[in-house]
């Protein structure tokens, strides 16, 4: 019987461990369409900010209830996973509780301390399922978030809830199969909460409780390795990607926008400069579609969890204009996706037709922003959905020349009188005998 | 103010053989825009009272090419600034200071990439080294001492650069009565004039940013709104004129204020 289990269990994690593998290749596919870029530098401040924002959720406790809220089931979760372990041994070996006699004492202690952080793992899904599904707190229902990305928050957290019962339900009938003497379940005790569940199976005979205490044990791993491929698909794969995106993310002065050295070339050629060979080739200049953005951009997109922290302090959405960073990131995933299945199906060199930029994001939305950072300031995995934006507006402005007339004008101004407004460059040092007049008049 | 203000000039320094301390950038703003004029002119009788050797580049500067990156024009970026760091070289220039943080942001974070490396000091940061050194007093009971004053972060100076506390710290040199707008700090409303918009109409939608962020100015109940940028100022000067307050509530920039109590 154990080893039609067993053999049954190892198919099921090979299925589970095949999907995910191909689509996790998938998605480095997907986000290697974008341009290469380097991040050798400064190691130990990269590791530092991984450290602080993604492992130590830094700011998720800039709003502290549901810093709290979310720590809970990320603090439950981490612990949960090692009792996977025993788990999955478990499953292979054909054991039970494989770690009762490495750990002795230890182990009731352990996994009363998991049962704990599971009840923390309910009571937090409960609240954020209130939160957006009864109190409606705004973000969570601006346009973008129409359909799937909201049955999609659902859908996790109800999942969560039911694996953390079948956790219970394992634990409880174990606990009478423990009491009636079964040679293949170790004497642990019972547990601090499954103990409440054990007088609803107590009626059951050994046979009965063997089975439901398997079922539960085949539900719940079932329901984890199910999750675990589920999430490749959600925006729940910012349990895994978290932690590379806030390594890779920027370290200079927010204020900073990226060079771009074929332009410094073009430049230095025009202003009668040696040019040096960048070895860069003149691609497209700006962001049109997602191969036009850096491989770390369409990776944060992938990391995004929709939470729309960005978009609820973005000052253009504040005040009712179409630009949602958030919308932003969502539309860079979704259209990686598209080009991912395009290429899949059609090959590699297959154009749709269609791009990120006229498609997903309009131009009405990109020339809303204000550059003003807050998005990337707000953003709990260090997401700068402004760099993107910023990179969109140059190809408006430098391969479709489209930027509104008034932008224009500027750049005119600025050519030909060196200020963005039209006053004569003769005039710009006007205000100093302007102040020496007041002043003798003054005197 | 009975002495002679004096403004020299980098080329007129050069001409004599000497090198400043500091180079004051001006900034299009600061040179051309009526009301941002009357902040270069406090600054300048800041630095002259204090008695700092610096210089302006007069008619030689230039647009440092922040709108124009911004908004897309990298072309036009880097051929501004390409062409201020010629200037800016040539003349040996170490340290900048500005009342623009746009410009300070440039020069300080954009510039270095392409060849141009100063130390540069928004006015903020300079006024409030002054006055932990102790070279500019504020007399007492001077005229903002205990006035409720609320102070605008811009997002340049900001989160864009982390400068928080030396506008506060000038603030509270002049002895007045800080008090914070509902969004302040890392978490400021931008004035709605960044990245360019400035210079163009806003994008439809229920409310201009600049009216949104005149009234959190507002709710404060300061009678002055502190600001350290040119565009911030005039966004905050239109929505107090469209809440038709601006006989009640003024806008000011932290060197006119300091320069009133010298
Ligand atoms: S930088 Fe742009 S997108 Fe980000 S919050 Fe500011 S206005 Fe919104
Ligand atoms: S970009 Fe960051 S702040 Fe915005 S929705 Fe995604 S995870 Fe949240």
């Amino acid at each position: 019987m154990t080893i039609i289990q067993q053999v049954l269990f190892v198919i099921t994690l090979g299925i589970a461990g095949f999907f995910v593998f191909k689509r996790a290749s998938s998605i480095r596919r997907n986000i290697l369409l974008g341009k290469d870029a380097e991040f050798n530098d400064q190691k130990g401040k990269r590791w530092g900010t991984m450290f602080r924002v993604a492992f130590g959720q830094q700011k998720m406790f800039d709003r502290p209830f549901v810093g709290f809220m979310h720590f809970l089931i990320y603090a439950g979760f981490l612990l949960i996973n090692i009792e996977m372990l025993e788990i999955i041994l478990d499953g292979i070996l054909g054991t039970h509780r494989l770690f009762v006699p490495v750990l002795g004492d230890v182990y009731p202690f352990l996994i009363n301390f998991f049962e704990c952080a599971a009840i923390g793992v309910v009571l937090a899904c409960v609240v954020f399922l209130l939160r957006r599904n009864v109190a409606r707190i705004k973000r969570f229902h601006k346009d973008e978030m129409k359909g799937w990305p909201t049955s999609d928050a659902n859908i996790i957290l109800v999942w969560e809830i039911v694996l953390m019962f079948f956790l219970y339900t394992m634990n409880a009938t174990d606990y009478l199969l423990q009491e009636a003497g079964d040679a293949h379940y170790p004497v642990v005790g019972s547990f601090a909460i499954s103990q409440y569940l054990v007088p609803l199976y107590s009626g059951l005979s050994p046979e009965a409780l063997v089975m439901v205490e398997r079922s539960a044990w085949w539900v719940h791993i079932i329901g984890i390795l199910g999750f675990a491929v589920y999430i490749t698909y959600s925006k729940h794969l910012h349990i895994a990607l978290a932690f590379p995106n806030t390594y890779f993310s920027r370290l200079e002065p927010r204020g900073k926008m990226k060079n771009m050295e074929s332009v410094t070339n073009e430049v230095k050629i025009m202003m009668g400069a040696p040019a040096e060979d960048s070895g860069e080739e003149v691609g497209t200049f700006g962001a049109k579609d997602v191969k036009d953005l850096q491989w770390n951009q369409i990776m944060s997109a992938y990391s995004c969890t929709e939470c729309g922290r960005c978009t609820s302090e973005c000052p253009a959405n504040l005040t009712g204009k179409k630009l949602s960073p958030r919308k932003v990131m969502m539309d860079i995933r979704d259209r990686a996706e598209e080009v991912g299945k395009n290429i899949d199906q059609h090959g590699a060199d297959h154009d749709d037709g269609k791009s990120l930029y006229g498609d997903y994001i309009s131009k009405e939305e990109l020339m809303a922003c204000t550059s003003c950072n807050a998005c990337a300031d707000a953003c709990p995995i260090n997401i700068d959905p402004l760099s993107i934006i910023l990179d969109m507006r140059r190809y408006v402005a430098m391969e479709e020349a489209s930027t509104p007339a008034s932008w224009n004008a500027m750049f005119q101004n600025v050519e030909n009188s060196q200020a963005p407004w039209a006053f004569p460059a003769a005039d710009r040092f006007k205000w100093a005998e302007e102040i020496s007049n007041s002043v003798d008049s003054q005197q | 103010m009975s002495e002679n203000i004096k403004i020299p000039t980098m080329a007129e320094m050069a001409a004599e053989g000497k090198e400043p301390e500091i180079l004051f950038w001006v900034g299009c703003a600061g040179s051309f825009d009526d009301r941002y004029k009357r902040v270069t002119v406090s600054f300048i009788k800041i630095l002259n009272k204090v008695g700092i050797n610096f210089a302006v580049l007069g008619p030689e500067e230039s647009c440092t090419g922040d709108p124009a990156r911004r908004a897309g024009n990298e072309f036009l970026f880097q051929m501004q600034a390409m062409t201020n760091i010629e200037v800016l070289n040539a003349y040996n220039v170490k340290k900048i200071v500005t009342a623009c943080p746009h410009c300070f942001n440039t020069l300080k974070n954009e510039y270095p990439e392409l060849g141009g490396e100063y130390e540069v000091l928004h006015h903020s940061e300079y006024l409030q080294q002054l006055i932990n050194a102790g070279k500019v007093k504020v007399q007492d009971g001077g005229e903002f001492k205990g006035k409720k004053i609320t102070f605008h972060d811009s997002c340049y100076l900001g989160r864009a650069n982390d400068v928080y506390e030396a506008p506060r710290d000038v603030l509270k040199a002049l002895d007045a009565d800080l008090v914070e707008m509902k969004k302040c700090k890392t978490k400021g409303l931008c004035c709605g004039a960044g990245g360019a918009q400035m210079f163009k109409e806003p994008e439809p939608g229920n409310k201009d940013i600049n009216i949104e962020r005149t009234e959190q100015a507002l709710d404060t109940g300061a009678k002055i709104v502190a600001a350290g940028c040119p565009f911030c100022m005039t966004m905050l000067s239109d929505g107090i004129k469209n809440k038709e307050k601006e006989k009640e509530v003024k806008v000011l920039d932290l060197a006119e204020m300091l320069a009133q109590q010298l």
